[in-house]
């Protein structure tokens, strides 16, 4: 058990309005742009209707930092957020075949990985749903227990789950 | 240049070929983006020939136009505009999409679509790479079905061109359903499902393209503004007002479909034939019982009025769309003498699949619906009974109109035109049903009781006819009115988190922060917004081919308005003929109109629009 407490984003997907104030949010703060390609939480529409945020999870074994053959990511001590160090990172994209979900992608413009810093702590584009009151993502307190990384998923494969609950069965095959 | 990306595509579909296109800072200033410029570019191409261009045909121009504020005012959107083949003059007609942005980021600020193609095609664009691709494969899908291939499609080949590791998210995509490619003057725009630029009928001018879609994946950021801090602080400041309505949130105009007909006395019941009703079965209680979803919406909104509506069971099982809004709920709803959240949710959902604009659709159907109920349209005329609120009778008769069977065939040409062909046919006189203006079906908010927000001279004098969100209103600076309106449709963003009166005055600093041009509502209200609105109004006098319009009989309200109102608090209220003439004639005065209302020639050469003027001149003769 570790020391301090860490958070962790609580993502309720029928809940995501698809208003996307997280991804611009999230650019704003780390780009200093609105640019939703750029933003570390991105929100993915395959069906209208079903917007799926997706982000990093912050699995407890973190495959992407052992899949790193350049030692360029790392894991922030206060937070237990994945840091990617831009200069050591040469975006050959090992990261995100490690990944359970495919999160990590590179960054449109730069040569390195974008992956969600929490934000030292206190993530904006938490805030951001929080005060529309949409409460999509929510800030929790992590525990020691696996079931956090199983929330490390593909739009694909949460699309299908979340479509099966909000359409119904029949949708299951759409995506 | 701020705000905007600098560049603008210009695609010519007769001869596959696409070029980049700039506008000086000038033209930009003054005309800002969107249906301001539309009109523009409208006016120089096309203007000296107008009355001969048919909006069918391939000498017309179509423009998917952004705005300098979108992106950074609360409320994406795109404009849609072209020659008419409703009004057969310009509608500024906006939807809300993710592509607006996404062409932003592309390095676009819109595209101009001009020509015809041969075949079936879509546009593909990814940042500077245009394609134009086959489309044969998804011609004659509907609007889940298209969406579903375009969306796939779009990733499959972001993946395979760009070898970029990590996930794509999908492009967005705007397209017309099998109503726009069978050129039906009811066709929307379509995106998301259920997202619709309906008033102008612009989904035909797509599909007399035979442009079926457009595919965009932006990467780089919006363009840089003049005053990032000041931009993002007053969106703030607009976002914390919106955050605080209470009804556009909780329930989004889907409280309306009650409402408007209980409390206003201003809902179209059986095609107008009366404005209120006390129907508490479609109350929005009854709507949020098959809501999966209570806050839905666009990039950067912070009201999401839409929720999305399921029906999982019983017969019209299967059925999705969002609420509806009111005036889907109006239109598909009350209008059809249809009265139960599943039978409009399933004629909202049959629409948006179809590629059909609800609100002339609407129009459309309880126009035959009356002129079944008087006999005037039998049942063979249209191979089964038409009878109120028979939800799978209208279902049926939509289907015919989508693909122009039977007296689809007419129905498609939209209610004004029908009205015409079916006078003709049948020896009566049709148009008495036709609730229209300027050959656009009003929208779903009446004046008879007065007590709804347009007046007398709204639907009567806006250069956009019926189209409820650009109602011509005095005081000319009214939170309502035209001019104003044609800010939010040129800048490109969205009407409805701008009701507030603090959120409008937020407005002039926001357009200052992103584009540097210190704009104000004097320079806006007494110059920038008359020249678009002038020439909109220049242009849908000139008209033509099929149809023209007189200011003298067309700035008026449909002849059912002069008939009183047969229940409710307003029982007996009807259109006062006198009260039009002289709403009608202030407003001509304020605005600049002469008493014929064709704008007068000092205040068009006050604006610099002297070619306008000479256009002005020949009617001003004939007149």
């Amino acid at each position: 058990m570790s020391e301090t407490e860490h958070i962790w984003i609580a993502r309720d997907y029928s809940k995501c309005s698809g208003c996307r104030r997280c991804e611009i949010v999230c650019s704003l703060s780390h780009e200093g742009k609105i640019w939703p390609e750029a933003s570390r939480v991105r929100v993915f529409m395959l069906v209208p209707g079903i917007e799926i945020p997706h982000l990093c999870v912050q699995c407890d074994d973190y495959p992407c930092v052992d899949a790193c053959p350049v030692d360029a990511l790392s894991i922030d001590r206060e937070t237990e957020a994945v840091i990617v160090d831009k200069e050591k990172c040469t975006a050959c994209g090992r990261c995100v075949e490690a990944c359970p979900g495919k999160i990590p992608y590179m960054h449109p413009t730069e040569n390195y990985a974008v992956i969600c810093d929490l934000c030292g702590g206190e993530p904006k584009c938490v805030e951001a749903c929080a005060e529309g009151g949409w409460y999509a993502l929510e800030t929790i307190k992590r525990e020691d227990i696996p079931t956090f990384k199983l929330y490390a998923k593909t739009p694909e494969e949460i699309t299908k789950n979340v479509i099966v609950k909000l359409y119904g069965e029949e949708w299951k095959e759409v995506v | 240049m701020r705000g905007y990306a600098g560049k603008f595509l210009e695609v010519d579909l007769s001869t596959e070929s696409v070029k980049e296109t700039k506008f000086s800072d000038e033209i930009l200033r003054q005309y800002i983006g969107g249906r301001g410029l539309a009109v523009k570019i409208l006016w120089d191409r096309l203007g000296d020939k107008w009355e001969t261009v048919d909006p069918l045909g391939p000498e017309n121009i179509l423009f998917l136009f952004t705005g300098p504020l979108t992106g950074f005012a609360p409320g994406a959107r795109l404009c849609v505009s072209g020659k008419s083949p409703q009004s057969n003059g310009v509608v500024g007609s906006t939807l809300g999409t993710e592509l607006a942005i996404d062409l932003k980021c592309a390095g676009y600020d819109g595209i101009i679509f001009t020509g015809e193609a041969e075949k079936p095609v879509y546009l593909f664009i990814k940042d500077s790479d245009v394609e134009i691709k086959d489309a044969s494969h998804i011609w004659g899908k509907d609007s889940k079905e298209t969406l579903k291939i375009l969306v796939k499609e779009g990733r499959e080949e972001l993946r395979n061109r760009y070898k970029r590791p990590g996930l794509w998210k999908d492009p967005s995509v705007v397209y017309i359903g099998p109503a726009g490619e069978k050129k039906s003057r009811l066709a929307i725009v379509a995106a998301k499902w259920v997202h619709a630029a309906g008033y102008g009928g612009y989904g035909a001018v797509m599909g007399s393209k035979k442009l079926k879609a457009v595919v965009v994946k932006g990467t780089g950021p919006l363009p840089d503004v003049d005053d990032m801090e000041r931009t993002m602080k007053i969106a703030d400041e607009i976002l914390k007002i919106n955050f605080k309505r209470t009804v556009f949130r909780r329930w989004g105009t889907g409280y309306a479909g009650y409402d408007v007909g209980a409390s206003l006395s201003s809902e179209p019941v059986r095609n107008w034939q009366e404005e209120w009703h006390d129907e508490k079965s479609f109350g929005v209680d009854q709507f949020e019982r098959i809501w999966v979803k209570s806050y839905w919406g666009d990039f950067g909104c912070p009201t999401t009025c839409l929720k999305v509506a399921v029906i999982k069971s019983g017969p019209l099982k299967g059925a999705i769309t969002d609420n509806p809004d009111y005036e889907n709920q109006a239109y598909l709803g009350t209008n059809l003498g249809i009265f139960t959240p599943e039978g409009n949710v399933y004629m909202t959902a049959l629409i948006d699949d179809l590629g059909l604009c609800g609100i002339q659709t609407g129009n459309v159907l309880g126009f035959a619906g009356e002129l079944y109920q008087r006999g005037i349209l039998t049942k063979e005329d249209l191979g089964f009974e038409l009878k109120w609120g028979d939800v799978e009778a209208f279902a049926s008769l939509t289907r015919m109109i989508a693909e122009r069977r039977g007296i689809g065939d007419i129905l498609a040409e939209g209610t004004y035109r029908a009205a015409l062909k079916i006078s003709e046919m049948k020896g009566v006189d049709a148009l008495k049903y036709a609730v229209t203006s300027k050959g656009i079906g009003i929208g779903a908010h009446g004046i008879r009781s007065e007590e709804d927000y347009p007046g007398y001279e709204s639907y009567a004098c806006s250069v956009q006819g019926g189209d409820h969100t650009s109602i011509a209103k005095l005081p000319i600076d009214h939170g309502n009115s035209e001019l104003r309106v044609i800010l939010y449709d040129s800048g490109v963003f969205c009407w409805f988190n701008f009701f507030d009166a603090d959120a409008q005055e937020l407005i002039w600093g926001l357009l200052e922060a992103v584009t540097g041009w210190k704009i104000t509502p004097e320079d806006w209200f007494g110059t920038a917004a008359r020249r678009i609105l002038h020439m909109q109004r220049a242009l849908l006098l000139l008209g033509g081919p099929d149809v023209r319009w007189k200011p003298e009989s067309d700035d008026n309200v449909p002849a059912r308005w002069y008939e009183p109102l047969g229940k409710g608090p307003h029982k007996g209220k009807a259109v006062d003929p006198e009260k039009i003439k002289k709403a009608r004639s202030e407003y001509y005065e304020a605005i600049g109109w002469d008493e014929k209302g064709i704008p007068k020639s000092e205040e068009l050469r006050r604006l610099g629009l002297e070619d306008v003027d000479k256009r002005m001149e020949e009617l001003r003769k004939s007149a």
